[in-house]
C-alpha cells in the first residue's frame, strides 16, 4: 500500500511538472482559438455585410453576437449523411479530422507573449509549414473519398494549387529566417525587436507580400477559392459532407486562416512587441495585429473575383516564385551591407 | 418586293402562293427544293437574308389539306426586310429536308419541331427530343394531342415519383400528401380557375 | 457517385484507362441561371463537348395559350422572361394589336415605352449580379440588388405586382401613371447614373476580372448572326443590330438614344455592352417623363379596344382535337375578335430579340401562338462558345449571354 502511494505521488508529480502545464496552455489555447474561430465566422458575416450595405446576422443574441453558438448548436443535430458510394467510410470520416488536427497543431509552435508558447522548438518555422501541408492532406482525402465527380475536381484542384503556394510561402520566409539566424519563433521575435527596422516589415517587404498572398492560396479563400468555389464545383471537396463533420471543414478553414496570421504576426509584424507595454495584457498587441491581418483577409474577400484555375497557378509559379528569389537576393544583400 | 419577285424568277414551279398579312410578305412553297430556296435568299448579294429569325411549324387540323407548314422566317441586316416562307407538309409523308447546313440555329429549332409536331427533319445531325423528356410519347402541340392527358396514360416516370412519395411520407412530420382522388380534384379545380 | 463506380469498373476490364469524364453541371446548380442542365464531357480541364439540355421549366405556354382568348393569353406571357416580364407583355400586345389594326393612343405608348426600358435596367441589374457573383466578386451582387429593388418598388406602385407585372392591355396600358411615380421616376433617373460607376469601380479594371473575362467565349460577327444570337451578345461582336433602330416600334424613332456596339467579341465586350445599355435606358425614360408632360390627361386604352375584364370562372371540360370553334362572347364578356392572318412582331427584349408570331383563325382564341425566345437560341449556341475553353470559363460565358430558363423552355 505504502508502494502504491509512492507510485502515485511519484506518476503525480511527473504528470504536473512535465505535462501537466504543457497540457493545461494546450487546453488554454485551443479553447481560446476555438473561440477566435467561431467569432471569426460571425466577424466575416457582420463585417461583409456592411460592405455590402446591409446587417450581417442580428437576430440571435444582442447584435447576433451568440450566432456561432446557434450555427454549432444546429449543425450539432443535424443527420449525419454518409452516402452509400464512398470510396472508405473509415477515410471518409477521418478526412476532416485531419485538416483540422493540422492546423491545430501548428498552434503549439506559435508564440502568443514572451513566456507562453506550448513547445519551444528549435525548429517551430519548419513545424508550422509542415503542418500547413499537411492539412491539404485532409482535402485531399475528402475529395477522393466522396467519390463524386464534383469533389474530386474539387480535391485535384486544391492539391496542386497547395503544392504550387507551399513553396512561394517557404520561401518568403526563408528571408525571415537569414535575418534573424534562427528558427526559433521566440528568437524570430527578440531579434526584431533587437534589429533597427523593430518589425520585419521593412525590410521585408516583397516577403510579406508574398506570403500573405501564398497564405490566403494555402487557406484556400478568395480569390483563390476555385476548389470550393461555389458557383463552379457547389463547395467542391466538402460538397458530400453534411452536419457536424461539414462543421469540421468550416473550423479547419478558419483555423488555418488563423494561424497563417499568426505566423505573419510573429514573423513579420513584430509578435508581441508593442510602442508601449500594458500592465497585466502582455498578449494586447498580439492580438490587435492578428485581428487586423483577419479584417484584412476578409476585406480581400468582399471585394475580389475569383481566379480561373490556370491563371491561380501561373500566378502562384510564374510570378510569386520569382518574387519571393529576389527577396531572398535582397535580404542577403542587406545583411551583408547593413 | 424585290425577294418575290427574284424567287418567281428563279423557282417558279415552288412557289404555290404569296400573299400578305398584316403589311409582311408570305411565301409559300413546296417542301422538296426548300434548302436551295433558302439558300439562295441567303446568299443573293441583293437580298441577304442573313438572319433567321424563326423555325416553327403549324398544325392546320380540319382546316386545310397539307396539315403541317414549317414557317421559316428570314430577315436581312443589311436590307432591314423581312420575308417568311411557308413549306407544306402533308400528314401521311412528315419529312422535309433540313437547313442546318445553311444557319447553325435551325439545329434547336428543328429539334423543338420535331419533339412538338412529329417532323422529321433529313440530313439534321442530332434529332432528338428537346423539351419533353425523353421517353415522352406523342406530339404535343398538335391539335389532336389533349391539353389535360388521361389519368391513365400518364407519364410512367411521374407515375413512379407519386408512389415513392407515397412510400416516404410516412417520415414526414406534418400530413402533406393528399390522396389520389383528392389530388385528382385539387389539381382539376386548381387547373380550371387558373385558366380564368 | 453510382455513375463513377460504373465507369470506373468498366474501366478496369478494359485494356486502355483513357476514357472522358463525364459531368453533370445539373439542374440544380447555383449559376446556371434557372433550371439547365450541362452535359460536359471533360478532357482534364478543358471542355470536349458541352451539351445542353433544357425542359425543365416547360409549361406548354405555346400549347395553353390556344385554349384562351388573346387577353388571356397575354398573362401567359409574363412568366417567360421572368425578369423583364413587362417586355414580354408589351411585345405581345403589339403583335396582336398589328394583327388587329389597332391603334394605340400616344400617351399610353410612351407609358410603354417606360416600362419596357424600366424592366431592361431591371433585367441587366440582374444580369450583373449574378455574373459578378458567379465569377466571385460578391458585392457587386448586393449593389444590384439595392436598385434593383427601388425599380421593383416602382413597379409596384404602378401597377401593385413586382416581377409578373400584367400591366400593358390590348389597346394601351391598364392604368394611367399618378403623379407620385412620376416623381419617382425622375428622383430615379437622377440618381442612377451616380450608382452605375460604383459597380464599375469594383470590376471595370480589376485584374481579376479582366483576366478571366477578356479572350473568352470569342465569337466572330459572322459566326454570331449565323448562331442566331441576337441583341447584346450579338452588338458585342461588332454587329449593329438594334430592333428600336431597324424596326421602330411604340416611340422609339422620336427618342435620341445611342446603340451600343463593341468589337472586342469577347465576354468582356458583352459586358461594356450592357453597361452602355444601363446607361441608355436611363437617358430614354427621362426623355419619355418630358414626353409624357405634353400629352397630359390623354386616354390610356383606345376607344376600340377589347373589354378590359378578362372573363373569368371555370372553363368548360377540356375537349380534344378538333379545336372547337369558341363563340365571341364568353361568359358574358365580348372577347376580341381578330380577323385572320398571321405576324410576326419582334421586340428588342433585354435578353435579345423576342419575337412573337401568332396566327388568327378568325374567332377568339388564337390558332398558334409561337414565342421566338432569345433565350432559347443563345442556350443552342453554348457549344459552339464554350467547346475548347475550361470549366471554370463555361460559367462566365453563360453568364455573359444571360440566359433565362424560362422564356427558353416556355
Amino acid at each position: 500500500m505504502i508502494d502504491l502511494q509512492a507510485f502515485f505521488d511519484m506518476t503525480n508529480h511527473f504528470l504536473l511538472k512535465y505535462l501537466g502545464l504543457s497540457v493545461f496552455k494546450s487546453l488554454v489555447l485551443v479553447g481560446i482559438t476555438l473561440l477566435h474561430v467561431a467569432y471569426t465566422t460571425y466577424a466575416e458575416r457582420k463585417i461583409i455585410g456592411h460592405m455590402q450595405q446591409r446587417l450581417g446576422p442580428n437576430r440571435v443574441g444582442p447584435r447576433g453576437l451568440l450566432q456561432p453558438i446557434a450555427d454549432v448548436l444546429k449543425l450539432i443535430h443535424k443527420e449525419d449523411i454518409i452516402p452509400s458510394c464512398v470510396d472508405s467510410p473509415g477515410v471518409f470520416k477521418l478526412a476532416p479530422f485531419i485538416s483540422l488536427v493540422a492546423g491545430a497543431t501548428s498552434l503549439s509552435v506559435i508564440p502568443i507573449w514572451e513566456h507562453f508558447v506550448i513547445t519551444n522548438v528549435n525548429v517551430g518555422l519548419l513545424v508550422v509549414l509542415a503542418m500547413s501541408s499537411l492539412s491539404s492532406f485532409g482535402v485531399i482525402l475528402s475529395g477522393w473519398a466522396s467519390n463524386s465527380r464534383y469533389s474530386f475536381l474539387g480535391g485535384l484542384r486544391a492539391s496542386a494549387q497547395v503544392i504550387s503556394y507551399e513553396i512561394a510561402m517557404a520561401l518568403a520566409l526563408v528571408g525571415v529566417m537569414m535575418l534573424a539566424g534562427s528558427m526559433n519563433l521566440v528568437d524570430i521575435v527578440r531579434a526584431q525587436v533587437s534589429s533597427p527596422y523593430k518589425i520585419y516589415l521593412i525590410p521585408q517587404i516583397i516577403g510579406f507580400f508574398v506570403f500573405m498572398v501564398a497564405a490566403i492560396a494555402e487557406t484556400n479563400r478568395t480569390p483563390f477559392d476555385l476548389p470550393e468555389a461555389e458557383s463552379e464545383l457547389v463547395a467542391g471537396y466538402f460538397v458530400e459532407y453534411s452536419g457536424i463533420r461539414f462543421a469540421l471543414f468550416y473550423l479547419a478553414e478558419y483555423f488555418g486562416m488563423i494561424v497563417m496570421c499568426m505566423l505573419a504576426v510573429v514573423c513579420f509584424l513584430g509578435g508581441w512587441y508593442g510602442p508601449f507595454e500594458i500592465p497585466g495584457v502582455p498578449f494586447f498587441w498580439f492580438l490587435i495585429k492578428l485581428y487586423f491581418l483577419i479584417f484584412f483577409y476578409i476585406w480581400v474577400r468582399a471585394t475580389l473575383p475569383r481566379y480561373r484555375y490556370d491563371q491561380l497557378m501561373g500566378l502562384g509559379w510564374k510570378v510569386l516564385i520569382p518574387l519571393s528569389l529576389l527577396n531572398i537576393v535582397i535580404t542577403g544583400l542587406i545583411k551583408v551591407l547593413v | 418586293m424585290l425577294a418575290v419577285e427574284k424567287l418567281q424568277e428563279r423557282f417558279p414551279e415552288e412557289i404555290i402562293e404569296v400573299f400578305e398579312s398584316a403589311g409582311q410578305t408570305v411565301v409559300v412553297v413546296r417542301r422538296e427544293k426548300i434548302v436551295d430556296i433558302l439558300n439562295f435568299l441567303h446568299g443573293d448579294v441583293e437580298l441577304l437574308f442573313d438572319h433567321l429569325a424563326d423555325l416553327t411549324a403549324i398544325d392546320w387540323l380540319g382546316k386545310k389539306t397539307p396539315r403541317f407548314e414549317v414557317v421559316y422566317t428570314l430577315y436581312s441586316i443589311r436590307y432591314k426586310q423581312y420575308l417568311r416562307i411557308k413549306a407544306q407538309v402533308p400528314e401521311d409523308d412528315p419529312r422535309l429536308p433540313s437547313v442546318t447546313s445553311i444557319w447553325k440555329t435551325a439545329n434547336w429549332f428543328e429539334r423543338e419541331v420535331y419533339d412538338m409536331f412529329g417532323l422529321v427533319f433529313e440530313g439534321h445531325p442530332d434529332l432528338r427530343r428537346l423539351l419533353m423528356p425523353e421517353d415522352w410519347e406523342g406530339y404535343p402541340l398538335r391539335k389532336d394531342y389533349p391539353l389535360f392527358l388521361e389519368p391513365d396514360k400518364e407519364w410512367p416516370v411521374y407515375r413512379e415519383l407519386r408512389e415513392k412519395a407515397r412510400e416516404l411520407a410516412r417520415f414526414d412530420w406534418y400530413p402533406t400528401l393528399i390522396e389520389h382522388d383528392q389530388a385528382e380534384e385539387v389539381t382539376e379545380e386548381e387547373g380550371h380557375g387558373a385558366n380564368a | 457517385m453510382a455513375q463513377t463506380l460504373e465507369i470506373i469498373k468498366k474501366q478496369q476490364g478494359e485494356e486502355h484507362w483513357d476514357e472522358p469524364y463525364y459531368v453533370n453541371m445539373g439542374p440544380q446548380h447555383p449559376s446556371t441561371h434557372g433550371v439547365l442542365r450541362l452535359f460536359l464531357e471533360l478532357d482534364g480541364e478543358t471542355i470536349v463537348r458541352c451539351d445542353p439540355r433544357i425542359g425543365y421549366l416547360h409549361r406548354g405556354v405555346e400549347k395553353l395559350s390556344e385554349h384562351r382568348t388573346y387577353a388571356q393569353a397575354m398573362t401567359l406571357t409574363d412568366r417567360l422572361d421572368y425578369i423583364a416580364s413587362a417586355a414580354n407583355n408589351v411585345g405581345y400586345c403589339l403583335a396582336v394589336e398589328k394583327l388587329m389594326g389597332l391603334e394605340v393612343p400616344r400617351r399610353a405608348q410612351i407609358i410603354r415605352v417606360i416600362v419596357c426600358e424600366m424592366a431592361r435596367i431591371a433585367s441587366h441589374l440582374l444580369w450583373l449580379a449574378t455574373h459578378a457573383l458567379d465569377i466571385g466578386a460578391m458585392t457587386v451582387f448586393l449593389y444590384c440588388f439595392r436598385d434593383r429593388e427601388w425599380l421593383l418598388d416602382i413597379f409596384e406602385e404602378i401597377c401593385g405586382a413586382r416581377l409578373t407585372v400584367s400591366y400593358p392591355r390590348l389597346g394601351g396600358v391598364r392604368l394611367d401613371f399618378t403623379q407620385e411615380i412620376i416623381d419617382e421616376l425622375y428622383r430615379f433617373t437622377d440618381e442612377f447614373p451616380r450608382r452605375i460607376p460604383e459597380y464599375e469601380t469594383l470590376i471595370d479594371v480589376n485584374r481579376i476580372w479582366l483576366k478571366r473575362t477578356v479572350g473568352v467565349g470569342k465569337v466572330s460577327a459572322e459566326e454570331a448572326i449565323n448562331l442566331g444570337l441576337t441583341g447584346p451578345s450579338l452588338r458585342g461582336s461588332g454587329v449593329a443590330y438594334d430592333l428600336r433602330r431597324h424596326q421602330p416600334y411604340l416611340v422609339y424613332d422620336e427618342l435620341d438614344f445611342e446603340v451600343a456596339v463593341e468589337y472586342g467579341c469577347d465576354v468582356y465586350s458583352r459586358y461594356r455592352v450592357r453597361m452602355k445599355e444601363m446607361r441608355e435606358a436611363n437617358k430614354i425614360i427621362r426623355q419619355c417623363l418630358d414626353l409624357l408632360k405634353e400629352c397630359e390627361g390623354e386616354p390610356v386604352l383606345a376607344e376600340g379596344a377589347p373589354d378590359l375584364l378578362m372573363p373569368f370562372g371555370k372553363m368548360k371540360a377540356p375537349q380534344a382535337a378538333p379545336h372547337p370553334k369558341r363563340g365571341f362572347v364568353v361568359k358574358g364578356v365580348e372577347v376580341p375578335v381578330v380577323p385572320e392572318g398571321e405576324v410576326y412582331f419582334a421586340i428588342e427584349a433585354p435578353k435579345g430579340e423576342l419575337g412573337y408570331y401568332i396566327v388568327s383563325d378568325g374567332t377568339g382564341h388564337p390558332w398558334r401562338v409561337r414565342i421566338r425566345a432569345p433565350s432559347f437560341v443563345h442556350i443552342s449556341a453554348l457549344p459552339a462558345l464554350s467547346e475548347g475553353q475550361m470549366v471554370a470559363d463555361i460559367v462566365a460565358v453563360i453568364g455573359s449571354v444571360d440566359i433565362v430558363l424560362g422564356e427558353c423552355d416556355r
